[in-house]
């Protein structure tokens, strides 16, 4: 079928001028926002975009994944063949005949089974999304059954039908090899009584149709989600190299606005994440601030950022938002959103397109701290005590000694100790702790560890204050504590608490202080691996343990196997495992600085998890982690579950070195 | 108008130990505040900076190093702050203190009229609670202790309404302009500096005015000026307490140690 080629060709110009300006509009203003390197490593990101976007590896890795991936990788092939097909409306001698025959005819047997199989699976995308849709996938700007997405579903299926009709014309007219296209014979097999003239009709209707649902498909693209057709792969491209587990630093400059208040206070990566979100839920299924009621949902984030910059404009060269990006309503994120996140990293975790919502949590959080001095009134006096007394809680420095009043404990020295064992703030004043930081130096002694500790002169590493924002008194935390390390030529560190090993060794590399930290699931894994550490009996008071995964171990440090084989050693068993565990584990609730604030919206994020356990019947909650142990000691009391004690790990395995009775 | 906030800089008492040969403070190694009280006085003067637009002033008397404590205040948003630092302070009782501060409150009335003078209920060191009557006194203003609210400030008849707090109730009270007021903590909530403020404060100027300013007798201040000197300080005997037993380990076993304990002691009556 050859159109007339003076109506075709001005509405293909038209219609790829329209789509371009529309990219152009919208990507463009991702220059809006600040400069970020993200071109550094560029072959360790083209194998991100191998595996992510091209193989879709997160995609699949989630349930209905697959059939994404099928659509994803049919559009590619198809891609050759609609190309193909809007160039020969131009040029009607040109396109793949020219190829040899046998390419040719693989090639026309290929596009007719991928178009079916297109076809299915869009039929069973739309079968989902009117039956089985996922609760995750609604939110307040959209739902499963939301307009667009059958609108973009049935455009799909339309121009796979479009496809067989025209083609069923071309074989029933012996235009096309109908030998190497079994299903475009079928549609020609149906179409057998009907006349020349007619199948000329009917090939004229086909081929308008197939054009012009494939132009308004291509300029609707840019104006839906479907933009991630464009951005994703970019976006895989741009993802951060390195987990989550730190903030960048801020230069504190005279003149200079810190944090984001406005979208151009953002990097431009931030604003690119806008247009790549795929709106799939994923992020908003995993997140507990979401699971228990809070006000914030990470894709609602990435969605009230893009609109926030969407409805700004242009004044001379200067972009001015209409609204303020923190405030409420679509296009803001609300405080209490900014607050609400525990910085656990199971968004990102889940993203499948590498959308970084909490650091843009973060950044906001550092405006609203550091430029507006606006938080809930419960951290004035964290934010005192942590700057005034080096600890959460404002006790006196010299009492942090108080843990070892009855013991005989050596204080680090470069040459006679070979590991610094940083206490924390938890492991020195929390009682319950107290006891963890005991247990955990009888271990080291039993192995025959050389150790020593700081005493009076630790100072706090000061995580809750970076995650919550307060970077300048983080900055200066550091400093203070990088100085220390240096003079007291500090290499080794053991630390109990998951944000601590994570603030030592992945904060304060950026302040040129690259230390050999280890925390002690690791440790004592190693020792009972090797047999430095020998257990007098085998550990069987804590019958049943379930053993939860803290997020600053697991999600961001990858450190998911010690504590298991830990248990499995010293008890023999290996721990019983929540439904939701390793890189899917549920966060406690504290942190992200979370554990100095009220939790009053909502259910409470630690009975969430609680509840998860206690589906186990579970005599010990097993953790390695100072707030892990608090949220749960105290959840179980709220539940009245307390015949379900919550152990560190230390303690357990320090059980099996009590003299055998 | 300006507003006077009074502010000491004081050692944090959570870390103060008493040397126990020669009864002092061990000020050592020990980290200074602002006096958890002035807190609140200077948050009120930047409230009612806010409110009214008036000038505030943060002043106070100490050694050099008290610097750092009017630098906070800056952070914090004061127009002005002035140290009083001279060899002759030093030493000072509650007297020569409030001789001091008002002098340097009757200098700044001749730049601008003085509306307010706050100061914090009492000290967590000295704990006298009587450098804000004495200022009161000295210079003849209305004073209004332990306030917790503002009800009002009427700026052009002059007037303020406050809440008293008052040992099992409130008392509200008008009073006319020039006024000093003394804060409980209930007042408001201080706030927190911002960024930008921290970094600007860290080079604008802290004035220093010593006697050469204030042209004080030398009698009336410092040592010399101070009636009453601490003659002794001390802590009450206490034993020191132990450790016994594995609470958490075995609950049950240390209980029965502990009831032990007190029986021997004869603190327990079986
Ligand atoms: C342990 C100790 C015991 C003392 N005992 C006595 C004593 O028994 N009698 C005595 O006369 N002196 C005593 N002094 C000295 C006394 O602390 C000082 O003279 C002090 O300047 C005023 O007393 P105060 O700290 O009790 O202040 P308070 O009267 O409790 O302070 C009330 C308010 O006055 C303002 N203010 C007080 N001092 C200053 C300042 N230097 N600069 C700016 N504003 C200020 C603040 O707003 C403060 O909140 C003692 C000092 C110490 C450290
Ligand atoms: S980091 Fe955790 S709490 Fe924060 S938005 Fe992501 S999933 Fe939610
Ligand atoms: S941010 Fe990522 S996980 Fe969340 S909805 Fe968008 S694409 Fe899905």
């Amino acid at each position: 079928m050859t159109p007339d080629i003076y109506i075709y060709a001005p509405l293909l110009i038209a219609s790829l001028l329209i789509f371009s300006w529309s990219c152009y509009r919208r990507i463009s203003l991702v220059n809006v926002g600040r400069p970020e390197d993200r071109f550094r490593n560029p072959l360790q990101r083209l194998l991100g975009v191998f595996l992510y976007a091209i193989g879709q590896k997160r995609v699949i890795s989630r349930s209905f994944g697959l059939n994404h991936a099928v659509i994803f990788w049919a559009f590619a092939i198809l891609l050759i063949a609609n190309g193909e097909f809007l160039l020969a409306g131009l040029f009607p001698g040109v396109g793949l005949v020219l190829l040899p025959d046998p390419l040719h005819h693989a090639l026309l047997l290929a596009f007719d089974v991928v178009s079916l199989i297109a076809l299915s699976a869009v039929v069973l995308a739309a079968i989902r999304r009117i039956f089985f849709a996922p609760e995750y996938m609604a939110t307040s700007y959209t739902s499963p059954r939301s307009l667009e997405a059958f609108l973009i579903l049935g455009c799909i299926a339309l121009l796979m039908l479009a496809y067989f009709g025209l083609h069923g014309t071309m074989v029933a007219t012996g235009k096309a090899p109908g030998s190497h296209m079994p299903l475009s014979s079928l549609a020609a097999y149906a179409m057998a009584g009907v006349p020349a003239e007619g199948l000329q009709s009917l090939a004229a209707f086909f081929w308008w149709l197939h054009v012009i649902i494939l132009l308004l498909f291509m300029n609707y693209l840019p104006h839906s989600k479907h933009m991630h057709i464009l951005t994703a792969i970019p976006n895989c491209f741009f993802a951060g190299l390195d987990k989550p587990n730190t903030q960048s630093r801020e230069e504190f400059a005279k003149g200079e606005s810190f944090g984001a208040g406005s979208v151009d206070q953002l990097a431009w990566k931030d604003l690119f994440d806008g247009f790549s979100c795929t709106e799939c839920g994923r992020c908003q299924g995993v997140c507990p601030a979401v699971a228990t009621g809070k006000a914030l949902n990470p894709r609602q984030v990435i969605h009230d950022i893009k609109t926030n910059l969407l409805n700004g404009r242009f004044d001379q060269e200067t972009f001015k938002a209409d609204k303020p990006l923190i405030g409420d309503g679509e296009g803001s994120v609300s405080e209490d959103a900014i607050w609400s996140c525990t910085t656990c990293g199971a968004c990102m975790a889940a993203c499948p397109v590498f959308i970084e919502q909490m650091p843009k949590i973060v950044k906001m959080r550092r405006h609203l701290v550091q430029m507006k001095a606006r938080f809930p009134e419960e951290l004035l006096s964290l934010f005192e005590n942590m700057e005034g007394r080096s600890n959460p809680w404002g006790i006196a420095p010299t009492d942090r000694t108080k843990w070892y009043s009855t013991m005989a404990v050596k204080t680090f020295a470069a040459n006679e100790t070979e590991y610094l064992l940083y206490v924390g703030c938890a492991g020195s004043f929390d009682s319950r702790q107290k006891h963890v930081t005991v247990a955990l130096t009888t271990i080291l002694d039993a192995a025959g560890i050389s150790w020593g500790i700081l005493g009076k002169e630790e100072l706090c590493c000061g995580d809750s204050l970076r995650r919550l924002g307060n970077e300048y008194v983080f900055d200066r935390m550091a400093k203070q504590n990088v100085q220390l390390f240096k003079d007291k030529g500090v290499t080794k560190v053991i630390t109990q608490c998951p944000h601590c090993f994570t603030t030592l060794k992945n904060d304060y590399r950026q302040y040129g202080l690259e230390l050999e930290v280890i925390h002690h699931s690791e440790l004592i894994d190693k020792l009972l691996t090797s047999g430095e550490l020998k257990l007098n009996h085998q550990v069987a008071d804590f019958g049943r343990i379930v053993l939860h995964d803290s997020c600053y171990l697991g999600r961001h440090n990858d450190i998911y196997q010690p504590p298991r084989q830990v248990i499995a050693t010293a008890t023999g068993t290996a721990p019983i495992e929540f439904e939701r565990n390793q890189e899917n584990s549920f966060c406690c609730g504290a942190g992200g600085g979370r554990m100095w604030l009220e939790e009053q919206q909502g259910t409470r994020i630690n009975l969430n998890r609680i509840e998860e356990a206690l589906a186990n019947k579970p005599d010990t909650l097993c953790v390695s982690c100072p707030y892990c142990l608090t949220m749960f000691t105290d959840g179980l009391k709220d539940l009245q579950a307390d015949q379900t004690r919550v152990r560190d790990i230390a303690e357990v395995v320090a059980e099996g070195l009590r003299p055998e009775q | 108008m300006l507003v006077v906030a009074c502010i000491k800089q004081v050692p944090d008492t959570t870390q103060v130990q008493i040397d126990p040969v020669t009864n002092t403070l061990v000020r050592e190694g020990i980290p200074f505040i602002v006096n958890p009280y002035d807190t609140h006085a200077l948050e009120e003067a930047l409230y009612f900076k806010d409110q009214f637009g008036f000038r505030v002033a943060a002043i106070s008397m100490g050694p050099p190093n008290a610097e750092a404590t009017l630098r906070k205040a800056l952070a914090l948003g004061v127009d002005d702050a002035i140290l009083l630092s001279d060899r002759c302070f030093g030493g000072a009782d509650t007297l020569a203190t409030s001789n001091v501060l008002s002098a340097a409150i009757l200098r700044l009335n001749q730049q601008e009229e003085v509306g307010v003078v706050l100061c914090g209920k009492q000290t967590i060191d000295g704990d006298t609670a009587q450098v804000g009557p004495g200022i009161a006194t000295r210079l003849g203003y209305t004073q209004l202790t332990l306030v917790d609210r503002i009800e009002s400030l009427d700026p052009v008849k002059k007037t303020i309404r406050v809440r008293r707090k008052l040992e099992g109730r409130y008392e509200i009270v008008e009073a006319p302009l020039p006024v000093m007021l003394t804060v409980v903590r209930e007042l408001n909530r201080p706030r927190y500096p911002t960024v930008p403020m921290r970094i600007d404060s860290a080079d604008a100027q802290v004035q220093v005015w010593d006697n050469t300013v204030l042209g004080l007798d030398v009698n009336s201040c410092g040592l010399k000026g101070s009636p009453t000197w601490v003659s002794r300080i001390f802590s009450p005997e206490r034993d020191k307490g132990e450790i016994i037993g594995d609470g958490f380990g075995d609950p049950v076993g240390t209980a029965k140690l502990l009831i032990h304990k007190l029986l021997s002691k004869d603190l327990l009556h079986a």
